[in-house]
């Protein structure tokens, strides 16, 4: 029992998740670049223009995998702050930490190519209706995110206060979600659904889901980036981090 | 119970709580959140008769008449089921066209014409090569006429 005790926590110790950290970012960037450097060439050169909206479609290959992200590195995040809560686990809260600026660039990223896709498409750069509100919300949860643990002093004060907000806006993403099945919007509904066939053609589903899994890889590169300079600067004072510089000096 | 035990069913409660009170509220704004009202629901008088609301639905095939000389362009707005007439002047986005989907802003007449201020395209959620798009449009026209074809029969 206490042998696999050992093994599961093994790498949530800083000290242990360091170096792991370094080599996952490592593979993360090279899948990211060539993954992403395949996507877009796909989207402007392989998939083929779209019977309705001409050329002008393409920026869903940027759009939908940004939004995505954007959801989803928010439920890893949630996901990360309750087990830090649970288990009192000081990297968990590194981890929600270092995931947050990649979040809120894909938030972002989502609204402003969705504006770019607007109006040539809708006539509109902007509109309040229920998925494009409930997306600017998630942008707003991250930033807030970022400044509450800015503001706070105290480190397991301002990761306890990030964690309970992060897991109070979780109710948000379920909004985003189905905003466009539970009411009238001007967006439309979804292409890629999680049950029924894609809406979609298969030059541009593929196209859509390699951008999709290089967004995926850039996430994770950036996360351990970031984790491991949160580790550096949390941990200062211990006893790893000084035989680590000692070690390059 | 351990001190870890308690602390995940505090996380549990609260979020079970907080998923029962966001359907409450989202249950009590029900149509407020809505983008738009449909043809049927502002026949059945469901969108405001005094203020500014959004109309939404598809423009009815044949029915956009272009007047000359400026920008005034009159319609009917369907959802299958109801119609109602739109009329206004300005710039229509790109992809507006018969058989589209529509969603216009103003206010409804005195004679039921819903005179609009702005109007947006909505598009569906298909996307496909124009190719694919004509030969699904042969396609549901041959089988249109196979079963007129079968009902003369």
């Amino acid at each position: 029992m206490q042998h696999r005790l050992l093994n599961w926590f093994r790498y949530s110790s800083p000290a242990t998740f360091y170096p792991l950290a370094g080599r996952i970012a490592q593979v993360s960037w090279l899948v990211a670049i060539v993954l992403i450097g395949v996507g877009l060439y796909m989207s402007f050169f392989v998939a083929p223009t779209d019977y309705k909206q001409g050329d002008g479609y393409r920026i869903i290959f940027v759009h939908v995998p940004a939004s995505w992200m954007s959801m989803f590195l928010y439920l890893v995040m949630a996901g990360w702050s309750a087990i830090g809560l649970v288990f009192n686990t000081r990297l968990s809260h590194m981890m929600s930490q270092a995931l947050a600026p990649t979040g809120a660039m894909f938030a972002f990223v989502s609204l402003w190519t969705g504006a770019f896709w607007g109006k040539p498409m809708w006539g509109t750069w902007w509109v309040w209706d229920a998925r494009i509100t409930s997306e600017l919300i998630l942008l707003f949860l991250y930033l807030g995110y970022m400044a509450l643990l800015g503001a706070i002093d105290d480190r397991r004060r301002a990761d306890r206060a990030g964690a309970i907000l992060l897991l109070v806006g979780v109710i948000n993403i379920p909004i985003i979600y189905f905003s466009v099945k539970w009411w009238n919007t001007l967006h439309q509904g979804a292409t890629v659904k999680m049950s029924g066939e894609t809406s979609m053609d298969e030059t541009m589903l593929w196209t859509m889901l390699i951008m999709s899994v290089g967004f995926w890889a850039y996430s994770i590169a950036t996360a351990m980036m970031r984790v491991r300079s949160i580790m550096l600067e949390r941990e200062h004072d211990t006893q790893w981090v000084r035989n680590l510089i000692g070690a390059k000096a | 119970m351990k001190a870890r035990h308690k602390r995940f069913g505090f996380i549990v409660l609260g979020l079970a709580i907080l998923a029962v009170a966001a359907t409450l509220v989202l249950k009590a704004l029900e149509g407020n959140l809505s983008y738009f009202f449909s043809p049927t629901e502002v026949t059945e008088g469901k969108a405001p008769a005094d203020h500014v609301f959004r109309l939404g639905g598809m423009v009815e095939e044949g029915s956009v008449q272009r007047a000359r000389g400026d920008l005034t362009v009159n319609f009917v707005v369907t959802d299958h089921h109801k119609t109602i007439k739109v009329a206004y002047s300005g710039i229509l986005p790109d992809l507006f066209e018969e058989g589209q989907g529509v969603i216009a802003q103003g206010r409804l007449g005195p004679d039921g014409t819903f005179v609009a201020e702005e109007v947006l395209a909505k598009h569906d959620e298909n996307y496909m090569p124009p190719e694919v798009a004509h030969a699904m449009k042969a396609g549901e026209q041959a089988r249109m006429q196979g079963t007129l074809a079968e009902q003369k029969l």
